[in-house]
C-alpha cells in the first residue's frame, strides 16, 4: 500500500523497503533531483549562502506545516492558521511596544491563538459546522478584528527587544534561529504523534471518528484541543517570522500562504482523509517547495506566475490525495 | 360530502372541556407547520423584509424610484453570481471561484468589446463561453476526477485571480483610452426595460428560468436528488458526473452573464473586482435557507439571502464601515448562519418527531366481561387450538384471507406480495402478484378481480391473470388542512358495494405502515372513509375523524356499509341507500378487544376479528392523554404501554351485528393478533398481521356451498337475510 509509514497499531520505524514505495519517498526523490537540476542549471543555487537562505524561509512554512498536520491527520483542516498566526504575533508586538517584558508578551500572544483554537475547536466539535467552513469564517473575522485593533497593516516589534528579535535572527552555533526551531518542533510533534497516546488518538480519530468516539476516546475534547495546539504551533511561526523581519504584515492573511501549507502537508502524504501521515511527510513536503520557490525566484518567476505554478501543484497534489486515499465520495458532507 | 362522527359519550362538563382541549392541538398544528417546506427561508424572508423596512424607514429617499434603480442595478450582478453559488450548493457541491470567474469574464468581456472590436454580440456569446470554459474545468475536476470541491474551487480560485492580475496589468490601461462605442453595449450597462435596469431584469428571467428548470425540468430534478443522495441517484441511474459538470458549467456561465453586464456598466476592471464576491454569495444562499448538505433549495432562496447580504454590506457602507469590518462582519454572519443549517439539517426530523405525537383523550366504557365459563358472548374457549395449519413458515403476516369461486386462498404478505394457496389442501404455494407495499384488506368485484388495500400505495386490483393495476391512490383534499391529506397513507380494508363502489378504511393519515402503533398512542381521529366509484372514476373521502377505521363490510342487504374504529372498540353503520342514506350509527358500542376485519357469515351475520384484548390499565391510560406523552417523551419504545394486541379471538355476531360466540387461543401460540377471517363453504379461514401461518377451522351447521363471491354476486345474495333495520329474528345457524 502507498502511503501511511505511520499507522494505529504498528508503531514501528518505516523498514527500508517500505520507504522505497511510500509518497514520502516519491517526493523526496523529486525534490532531490529538482535541486539538482536547479544545480546544474541556476548559476547561485548550489551555494550556502542560498541552501542556507532556503532553509531559513522554508523553516516557517516547515512549522506551518507541521501546525496543520496535526488537525489534517485528525480529519480536519485549519484556514484560519494564517490569521491566528499573524494576530497572535501582532499581539506579541503591540504587548512589546506597550512595554512588557517579552516572557509576558509572549504569554498574551499564546493566549491570543489559544482562544482562537478554541473557537475554532468548539465550533467544529461541538455545533459540527465542518472545518472548512468555520476556519474560513473565523480567518476573515480574526483578520477584520486585527485590523480593527491595530488601526495599521504593519507592526514593528521595538528595536530594544532584542530577547525577541533573537528568536528569528539569533545563530546559536552558527545556525540560524529558524532552523532549530523548525527542528525542535518536527522533533516534538513527532514524539507527539507517535509515542504518545493522544498522538495516537488523533490517528484513531482521522482513521475513523466514529470508532474512535464508540472506544470511548472524547472525540469532541480532542478536537478542541487539536485546534488550540495546531494554532499554538502556529504561532510559534508567527514568533519565529515576525522576529527574523522585525515586523509583521496583516496582509500575511490575505495571501496565499495558506494554500502553501496545504501543499506542503498534501504533497507529503498527510492525506485530507485523515488518518495518514506523519512528521517526516511534512517535512519533505516542505523540502519540496522550498525548492521550488526558491528555484522561481532565483529565475525571477514573477508573483502571479508563481501561484499559478503553485496552484497548478496544489491541483494535482489533491487530485493524486484523492486516487491514492479515495474518500466515500458518495457519502462525503459538504466542506469535507 | 362529510358525516361527522357522533362524539363519544362523556359523563360531566370537565370531560367535555377535556374533550375540546385535546382535539384542538397548538402543537398539532405547529408539527404540521414545521413540516412543510416553505417554513425553511421564514426567517431569512422576514430578516429581509425587516431590512429593507428599516432601511426606508431611517434613509430619507430610500424607496424613490432612482435610488431603487440606482439598487437593482447594483444588486444584479452579486444577485446573478449567488444564484450560480446556490445551484452548485444544491447540487451538493461548492464553487468558490464565481468571484474570480466573475472577474475572468468581465476581463474578457472588456477585452473582447475594446481591444479586439468584436460586435456586442459576439462579445456576449465570447463571454458566455469562457464563463462555460472554466465551469468545464471545475466541473471536469469536481464530476469526473472526484477532487473535493471546497479546496478544489478554492484553487483554481487563486490561479484565475493570478491570471487575472497578469492580463489586466497589460490590458487596463488601455480600456480608458478606447473610443469604442456602441447603443447596445450601452443599454446593456444603463438601459431601462419599463423602468427596471436592464441586468435587473436580466436577474429576474434568470430567476423564473431558473425556478422552473429546478423545480419542474428533469434536469433540475436531477439536482437535486444528485445534492441529496449521490448514491440513490446513482443507482436511480442517474449520471451523477454529468449532472454535476453541468451544474460548475451552468455555475460558470451565470458567473459570465454577471460579468458582461459589469463590464458595460463600468467599462473598467480594477483589481478588486469581484474580491470576495465568493464570501458574499455563499454567505447570501447559506443564510438564504440552501443547505450546505445539499439537495434542498430554491434560486428564491439564494435570490433572498443575496438581497439580505447586499443590503447589509450597503448600510455598512452608510455607516462609513472599513472594507475588513465589513468582511469580518460576513464571517460571523456565514459561521451563524452555517451553524444553523447544520443543527437545523440535524434536528429538524427530531424537532418534529418531537412534537409530532399528540396524544388525545379517548374514553372507554367499561368492557363486556371475557371470563372463561360466564354467560357473556364473549368468554373465552379454545375453539382455535384444534384449527388446522395452512403454509406454516410460507406465509409472511397474512393480514387479510380471501378465496375465489376456485377455492383458492389469496392473502397479502409483508413482502408486499399476494400469495395463492391451492389444492385439496392448500399444499400448492404460488406468488400471485407482486404489488409492493403492505398488502391488507381483500376483496373480489363482479369480473374476479382481487382488489386490495395497499398500505403505502392506496387500492390496486388484479386481474386473475396476476396483472396489477390501480384504481386509486387519492382522495379529495380537506381544505384549511396544513398537510395535503390527499395522498393515501394507509388504505386499510375493503368492500364493494352491489353498485361496484369500493368503500374503503383509511386507518391514520399521520403515520406510515411501520408506525400504525404510533397512531394508537395517539388516540386521535387520523382515520377517515373514503368511497371510490368506478362510474365516475372519482374518489371522495365521505366521513373524516374517524379514529383508526379499520374492518370494513357491506351489509348483506346492501344498504348499508359496516366499519369498526379500532381505538373505539366500536361497529359502526353508515346508510349508503334507503330511506336513512348518508346517516351514520353507533351499532355496537362497547367490544371487549381491538376490532379489526368485519366480514360476511353464511347465516345472514357477520365475523368480527378482535386483534387484542382491551385491559383496564390502558384503558385507563387512554383517558390520560398527558400520561402517554410523557410515556412516548421519557422512556425507551420497549418499555411503553401498549394495547394488549397478543391474543386475540373471532366474534361472530348476528344480522344486528350482536355478539353471539367466539373463537379463542387464549394462548397466543396458534394465532396472535387476529386481524381477519373469511368463512368459505363451511370453513373459516384465519389470519394474523403478525402471524406465519393460516389457519382453518370447520363450522358445524354452515352452509356447505356458501362462498363470499356467490355472496356479493352470484347466487347467494341477500340469501336468508331479511331487512336489517327490523329487530327480533336472528338468522340461526
Amino acid at each position: 500500500m502507498v502511503g501511511s509509514t505511520v499507522s494505529v497499531g504498528q508503531h514501528r520505524p518505516a523498514r527500508f523497503p517500505r520507504l522505497l514505495v511510500s509518497q514520502e519517498a516519491v517526493i523526496l526523490i523529486v525534490a532531490i533531483v529538482l535541486a539538482l537540476v536547479f544545480a546544474l542549471t541556476l548559476p547561485g543555487f548550489a551555494t550556502v549562502g542560498n541552501l542556507l537562505t532556503l532553509a531559513r524561509s522554508v523553516s516557517v512554512l516547515g512549522i506551518l506545516g507541521l501546525a496543520m498536520a496535526l488537525v489534517v491527520i485528525g480529519r480536519g483542516l485549519d484556514l484560519s492558521l494564517i490569521a491566528a498566526m499573524a494576530a497572535g504575533s501582532a499581539a506579541v508586538i503591540q504587548a512589546l511596544n506597550a512595554g512588557l517584558p517579552v516572557p509576558v508578551a509572549l504569554l498574551i500572544g499564546l493566549a491570543v491563538v489559544l482562544a482562537i483554537g478554541f473557537v475554532n475547536g468548539w465550533v467544529i466539535a461541538f455545533v459540527e459546522v465542518p472545518a472548512l467552513f468555520t476556519t474560513l469564517a473565523t480567518a476573515f473575522l480574526i483578520f477584520g478584528l486585527t485590523r480593527f485593533v491595530l488601526k495599521t497593516v504593519i507592526v514593528y516589534p521595538p528595536p530594544t527587544a532584542t530577547a525577541f528579535l533573537y528568536l528569528g535572527q539569533g545563530r546559536p552555533l552558527g545556525i540560524p534561529m529558524p532552523i532549530i526551531m523548525f527542528a525542535a518542533v518536527a522533533v516534538l510533534v513527532h514524539l507527539f504523534l507517535s509515542r504518545t497516546r493522544a498522538g495516537r488518538f488523533i490517528y484513531a480519530r482521522g482513521d475513523n471518528t466514529e470508532a474512535a468516539r464508540l472506544t470511548g476516546v472524547d472525540v469532541r475534547r480532542d478536537i478542541i484541543v487539536s485546534y488550540m495546539l495546531a494554532a499554538a504551533i502556529g504561532f510559534l511561526a508567527g514568533i519565529v517570522s515576525s522576529a527574523s523581519t522585525a515586523s509583521m504584515n496583516m496582509q500575511i492573511i490575505n495571501s496565499t500562504l495558506i494554500f502553501d501549507v496545504v501543499l506542503v502537508v498534501v504533497l507529503g502524504g498527510v492525506s485530507l482523509v485523515g488518518g495518514r501521515g506523519s512528521v517526516l511527510s511534512v517535512l519533505v513536503g516542505t523540502l519540496l517547495i522550498g525548492v521550488l520557490l526558491n528555484g522561481l525566484t532565483i529565475m525571477n518567476v514573477n508573483g502571479q506566475v508563481q501561484d499559478i505554478i503553485r496552484g497548478l501543484v496544489l491541483l494535482g497534489a489533491i487530485i493524486l490525495d484523492n486516487r491514492l486515499h479515495p474518500r466515500d465520495e458518495e457519502t462525503a458532507r459538504q466542506g469535507d | 360530502m362529510s358525516v361527522a362522527a357522533s362524539p363519544p359519550p362523556r359523563s360531566s362538563v370537565r370531560d367535555a372541556v377535556n374533550d375540546l382541549r385535546y382535539r384542538f392541538s397548538i402543537k398539532l398544528f405547529l408539527s404540521e407547520l414545521l413540516s412543510k417546506n416553505w417554513m425553511e427561508p421564514i426567517v431569512p424572508f422576514l430578516l429581509m423584509v425587516a431590512l429593507i423596512g428599516y432601511f426606508s424607514a431611517t434613509v430619507p429617499n430610500y424607496t424613490s424610484l432612482d435610488n431603487t434603480q440606482q439598487l437593482l442595478r447594483l444588486f444584479a450582478e452579486i444577485g446573478l453570481v449567488s444564484v450560480a453559488m446556490g445551484f452548485v450548493l444544491i447540487s451538493g457541491g461548492i464553487d468558490l471561484s464565481v468571484g474570480a470567474i466573475f472577474a475572468v469574464t468581465n476581463l474578457a468581456a472588456l477585452i473582447l468589446f475594446k481591444s479586439w472590436e468584436w460586435p456586442v454580440w459576439a462579445v456576449a456569446l465570447g463571454t458566455l463561453a469562457v464563463g462555460a470554459f472554466i465551469g468545464l474545468i471545475n466541473g471536469v475536476l469536481v464530476g469526473y476526477l472526484k477532487a473535493r470541491p471546497f479546496l478544489t474551487t478554492l484553487v483554481t480560485l487563486i490561479i484565475l485571480r493570478a491570471g487575472f492580475d497578469m492580463v489586466s496589468e497589460k490590458y487596463a490601461p488601455r480600456f480608458a483610452v478606447s473610443d469604442i462605442e456602441s447603443d447596445v453595449w450601452d443599454f446593456l450597462g444603463g438601459g431601462t426595460i419599463l423602468g427596471i435596469p436592464t441586468n435587473a431584469l436580466a436577474l429576474l428571467v434568470v430567476l423564473i428560468i431558473g425556478h422552473v428548470y429546478l423545480s419542474r425540468s428533469r434536469y433540475g430534478w436531477h439536482i437535486m436528488a444528485v445534492g441529496s443522495s449521490r448514491k440513490a441517484a446513482r443507482h436511480a441511474g442517474i449520471r451523477v458526473e454529468r449532472v454535476l459538470l453541468g451544474t460548475y458549467v451552468l455555475s460558470g456561465l451565470l458567473c459570465a452573464l454577471a460579468g458582461l453586464f459589469y463590464a458595460a456598466r463600468q467599462n473598467s476592471a480594477g483589481s478588486d473586482t469581484g474580491q470576495g464576491w465568493e464570501m458574499q454569495a455563499l454567505t447570501a444562499v447559506v443564510l438564504g435557507g440552501i443547505s450546505l448538505a445539499g439537495g434542498r433549495g430554491t434560486v428564491w432562496r439564494a435570490a433572498m439571502g443575496a438581497v439580505i447580504v447586499f443590503l447589509l454590506i450597503n448600510g455598512f457602507v452608510r455607516l462609513g464601515l472599513e472594507g475588513y469590518l465589513t468582511m469580518a462582519a460576513l464571517g460571523a454572519i456565514l459561521l451563524v448562519a452555517v451553524g444553523f443549517d447544520v443543527k437545523w439539517a440535524k434536528n429538524r426530523g427530531k424537532a418534529i418527531q418531537k412534537i409530532y405525537v399528540n396524544p388525545t383523550r379517548l374514553e372507554l366504557k367499561q368492557a363486556p366481561s371475557i371470563a372463561r365459563g360466564s354467560a357473556s358472548p364473549y368468554a373465552e374457549n379454545d375453539r382455535l387450538s384444534q384449527a388446522e395449519v395452512i403454509g406454516l413458515g410460507q406465509v409472511e403476516g397474512p393480514e387479510d384471507v380471501i378465496l375465489d369461486r376456485q377455492d383458492r386462498l389469496y392473502t397479502g404478505t409483508r413482502e408486499g406480495w399476494i400469495l395463492r394457496f391451492s389444492g385439496p389442501n392448500f399444499e400448492h404455494r404460488e406468488v400471485f402478484a407482486r404489488m409492493g407495499g403492505r398488502p391488507l384488506g381483500l376483496a373480489f368485484d363482479k369480473d374476479e378481480n382481487l382488489v386490495c388495500c395497499n398500505g403505502g400505495m392506496g387500492v390496486y386490483g388484479v386481474t386473475p391473470q396476476g396483472e396489477i393495476f390501480k384504481i386509486t391512490d387519492e382522495t379529495n383534499r380537506t381544505w384549511g388542512k396544513l398537510n395535503d391529506d390527499s395522498r393515501l397513507r394507509l388504505a386499510d380494508d375493503l368492500d364493494i358495494a352491489p353498485d361496484g363502489k369500493i368503500y374503503f378504511s383509511e386507518a391514520t393519515i399521520r403515520y406510515e405502515m411501520h408506525s400504525w402503533d404510533m397512531d394508537g398512542i395517539e388516540g386521535r381521529g387520523n382515520g377517515r372513509m373514503i368511497c371510490y366509484d368506478p362510474a365516475t372514476r372519482t374518489t371522495r373521502t365521505i366521513i373524516k375523524n374517524q379514529r383508526f377505521p379499520n374492518g370494513v363490510c357491506v351489509a348483506h342487504d346492501g344498504q348499508s356499509v359496516l366499519y369498526v374504529s379500532t381505538w373505539l372498540c366500536r361497529i359502526l353503520r353508515y346508510w349508503i341507500a334507503g330511506p336513512k342514506k348518508g346517516q351514520l350509527e353507533t351499532v355496537v358500542e362497547q367490544l371487549p378487544g381491538y376490532p379489526d376485519n368485519l366480514n360476511r357469515a353464511s347465516d345472514g351475520g357477520y365475523w368480527l376479528a378482535l386483534a387484542g384484548i382491551r385491559s383496564p390499565a390502558y384503558d385507563l391510560a387512554m383517558r390520560k392523554p398527558d400520561f402517554r406523552l410523557r410515556m412516548v417523551k421519557e422512556i425507551p419504545r420497549d418499555e411503553w404501554l401498549y394495547p394488549g394486541l397478543n391474543n386475540g379471538c373471532v366474534v361472530k355476531l348476528d344480522a344486528d351485528c350482536q355478539p353471539v360466540e367466539t373463537y379463542w387461543d387464549p394462548t397466543g401460540k396458534l394465532h396472535p393478533t387476529i386481524t381477519s377471517m373469511r368463512e368459505h363453504k363451511g370453513y373459516l379461514y384465519i389470519g394474523g398481521l403478525e402471524n406465519n401461518r393460516i389457519g382453518r377451522i370447520k363450522l358445524p351447521g354452515a352452509d356447505p356451498d356458501w362462498t363470499g363471491w356467490e355472496s356479493y354476486w352470484g347466487n347467494k345474495q341477500n340469501s336468508r337475510v331479511r331487512p336489517t333495520s327490523g329487530s327480533g329474528i336472528s338468522a340461526v345457524s
